[in-house]
């Protein structure tokens, strides 16, 4: 056998690299490699000019790029190396700009807050990667997340649990998984701490033990998303159409005006532009009234909402429902909810207690106990 | 597991003499060429022998010889050097669109410094007609830039011609011949150039070493400043066992020429007649009689290159998609583009040979790739809906 490992140049995916090279010996017969290393060449940090400036305050080093950046490709060889296996860098930069760079900036300006890795495991990761890891001659992909896949002897269907670290758990970027991928991919991570992982790395001297993790999302290093897409729509020719519009309180008064909705997320309550004697929040965007609606703290809290595009990974029957746990955002914790399968690929929700900023664009997963039942991209927020 | 290796045209294996010749100048006879001393002395007399072999290679004199350090560096001081020299106000250079970014990107920073530049256009064949270029020639043109054998083709230019009409027109004649010198026989009179860049590491020779043939005569400006090694032309202190290297591949070319070129070229036909025949929708790209022995560069349709070079070095066969220099880039091959085959040019595989290549590698080779490009289609969809049909 022999698998495909996504190494980013991180100290995860390095880890994840040595448990796998510790675990499997070449096959004998063939003389394939057990375990290949792979890097997905994603996004040109050079190509927008305007982006590799220093922002203001930010350290060279984090300016210089996480993903993709000459240094991290540098640092996945080395560590390849070093594991004596033999690396590729493969290029999806394409792929990449029209499945997730290309939605990430039309969701912005469509007023949402989209989470680019889930587009990015589900249509390059787990679709991409596989096809050119099956391509090459793998059998089997890998990669740095912290969850679990366990198979369920009795159905043979495949079960995706949380990472055993709850500080780190990584599923909810990983509903999309359908199950052809989950039985072609591995997570060697999934049992350990983050903790755990940092030593495993410092025993064995790899030389990313002391890299520090990347925080934001990968094509956007400084974290400045606002220039990002003003910087990408530049380079397209195109202006950002940020159409000015109305800001509104919850009873319709015209408060001010603002500069476009991509400058707004649900729960801001920053840089609105305007100030107010009690504080204010953004509790909605209007993409079709290019309105953006404030009010206070409470009214922020809702409890219904719409998922569309729902990938179940245990299956739930059209018109069922089932008590869950469910997470609406990366560090929400998971809250009670009764979750009903629609037509089309939709779910209702319905939280036990109303919720803090329930934010369109982002992904609702729903879980059972540690177990991902499935998710979506939450579409719209019902009351 | 066996390795094959078929990427000679990005490099070569460092031929057992030349290691052997070289080995005394990084020991006992480690001497600054410009040293007075004995030590300077040896080192000085072994750079001369390497200039006579090389100069014997290229059928020019000794003096006509300047040492750098390597291919891009010859292009480099060619084109930049001819430039600067010239005396008039204006200045043109000609080229053509399959040039090694050696010299592409040169122009290109030329350009920017006001310097007019025409980029002859190149048909399927991947060659360009001479009369194109004479055709491009402007009372300003100073310099006619064409290589000899393309990098990733093979194809050879018509430099006699193309130097007939450069001597005509009185302009100055550079050839990138990086490809070509150790694999077809170079004269510096018949191909009437003024100027030849080559690289040790593509003949047998070591890395980080070249040349550049300069005719007498020839108003060139150096690249870089420091000293008066190599005539004024070149300052630094010479890579002795480099240049001893790369003298002692010339030498083994100047001896093996012949033989080597009969041998490589009957195993690139057998792999080349072998993977047409045996693996279906492939097609050879460029002209097939007019190229050096050892390069054949094949479509192979429902192919992405990329996943195939990975598949077949991971069963231990190294061959390349291009130029090794642009690996890792998205855009697909700049020559391809430009002789029309852009349709191709992620599907296009380059297979080059060498002196120590074997007819079992050719079978080797011949066993795993029809099975690596059968695995590939299979999983591509656009193959699946037209497999039915073949």
């Amino acid at each position: 056998m022999t698998i495909a490992i996504a190494m980013s140049g991180g100290v995860d995916s390095s880890m994840a690299a040595a448990l796998l090279a510790e675990n499997n010996s070449s096959g004998a017969s063939s003389g394939s490699p057990a375990v290949v290393g792979m890097t997905m060449q994603l996004w040109d940090q050079r190509r927008l000019p305007a982006m590799m400036d220093l922002e203001e305050g930010a350290a060279p080093a984090r300016a210089s790029g996480r993903c993709c950046s000459l240094d991290d490709v540098y640092d996945a060889r080395r560590v390849a190396n070093f594991l004596g296996l033999p690396y590729y860098v493969v290029n999806f930069e394409e792929q990449f700009e029209r499945d997730v760079v290309r939605p990430f900036v039309e969701s912005y300006l469509a007023g949402e807050t989209p989470i680019p890795c889930s587009h990015c495991n589900t249509e390059i990761k787990f679709a991409q990667f596989i096809e050119t890891a099956l391509k090459i001659g793998a059998d089997r992909v890998a990669t740095g997340h912290y969850a679990r896949i366990r198979r369920d002897e009795e159905s043979g269907r495949y079960r995706l649990l949380a990472g055993r670290d709850p500080s780190k758990d990584q599923s909810y970027f990983l509903f999309g998984l359908t199950q052809d991928q989950l039985a072609r991919t591995m997570f060697p991570l999934g049992e350990f701490t983050k903790e755990e992982v940092r030593t495993m790395a410092r025993q064995r001297k790899l030389p990313v033990a002391e890299k520090p993790d990347s925080q934001e999302i990968c094509f956007v290093p400084t974290g400045n998303y606002r220039r990002f897409i003003d910087a990408y729509l530049s380079e397209q020719g195109k202006r950002p159409k940020s159409e000015g519009g109305e800001i509104v309180s919850t009873d319709g008064r015209v408060l001010a005006q603002h500069e476009g909705l991509e400058n707004y997320t649900v729960g801001q309550r920053k840089g609105l532009g305007f100030a107010t004697g009690t504080p204010l929040y953004v509790i909605g965007i209007d993409s079709i009234k290019h309105r953006v609606t404030v009010g206070s703290n409470q009214d922020l809290l809702k409890s219904r909402l719409r998922v569309r595009d729902v990938n179940w990974v245990r299956p739930l029957d059209e018109g069922k429902s089932m008590t869950s746990q469910v997470k609406i955002r990366n560090k929400h914790l998971p809250a009670p909810a009764r979750v009903e399968a629609g037509e089309n690929a939709e779910a209702q929700v319905e939280f036990a207690s109303p919720q803090r900023a329930i934010t369109p664009g982002q992904a609702a997963v729903f879980y059972d106990g540690e177990e991902v039942i499935g998710g979506g991209w939450i579409s719209e927020v019902l009351g | 597991m066996r390795r094959v290796y078929l990427d000679n045209n990005a490099t070569t294996a460092v031929a057992p003499e030349v290691f052997e010749a070289m080995t005394p100048y990084l020991l006992e006879d480690f001497g600054n060429a410009s040293s007075i001393h004995w030590y300077g002395q040896r080192a000085k007399a072994a750079i001369e022998v390497s200039r006579e072999q090389l100069a014997r290679l290229l059928s020019a004199r000794p003096s006509e010889v300047v040492f750098t350090s390597g291919g891009t560096e010859s292009d480099n001081a060619a084109l930049v050097g001819i430039v600067e020299a010239a005396r008039s106000e204006k200045k043109h250079v000609i080229t053509t669109t399959i040039e090694h970014n050696a010299v592409l990107h040169t122009a290109k920073a030329l350009e920017k410094r006001g310097v007019r530049v025409t980029y002859v256009s190149v048909g399927a064949s991947g060659i360009v007609n001479p009369k194109d270029v004479e055709k491009a020639i402007e009372p300003d043109t100073v310099l006619i830039s064409v290589m000899h054998s393309n990098n990733e083709l093979g194809t050879l230019q018509p430099l006699e011609e193309i130097g007939r009409i450069a001597r005509e027109h009185d302009v100055y004649f550079h050839t990138d011949a990086v490809q070509s010198v150790g694999k077809v026989p170079i004269n510096v009179e018949k191909l009437g150039v003024d100027l030849l860049s080559l690289s040790a590491h593509k003949l047998h020779g070591p890395k980080g070493v070249g040349a550049l043939y300069i005719r007498r005569g020839t108003a060139l400006h150096p690249l870089l400043y420091g000293g008066h090694h190599e005539r004024d032309h070149r300052p630094g202190t010479e890579n002795v066992p480099g240049i001893v290297g790369l003298g002692k591949a010339a030498e083994l070319a100047s001896e093996h020429g012949t033989n080597d070129a009969l041998q490589i070229g009957a195993l690139r036909n057998r792999l080349e007649e072998g993977i047409l025949k045996s693996v279906p929708l492939t097609s050879v790209i460029g002209d097939r009689s007019r190229r050096v022995p050892g390069t054949t560069n094949i479509s192979f349709e429902y192919i992405e290159g990329e996943g195939f070079l990975i598949a077949m070095d991971l069963r231990g066969i190294a061959c390349s998609t291009g130029a090794a220099c642009s690996s890792g880039s998205l855009e697909p091959s700049h020559v391809l583009t430009a002789i029309g085959r852009r349709e191709q040019a992620r599907s296009s595989i380059r297979f080059s040979l060498g002196r120590f290549n074997t007819a079992e590698d050719i079978d080797v080779t011949l066993e795993i790739l029809p099975r690596v490009v059968e695995q590939l289609r299979s999983l591509s969809p656009h193959y699946k809906k037209i497999a039915v049909t073949i």
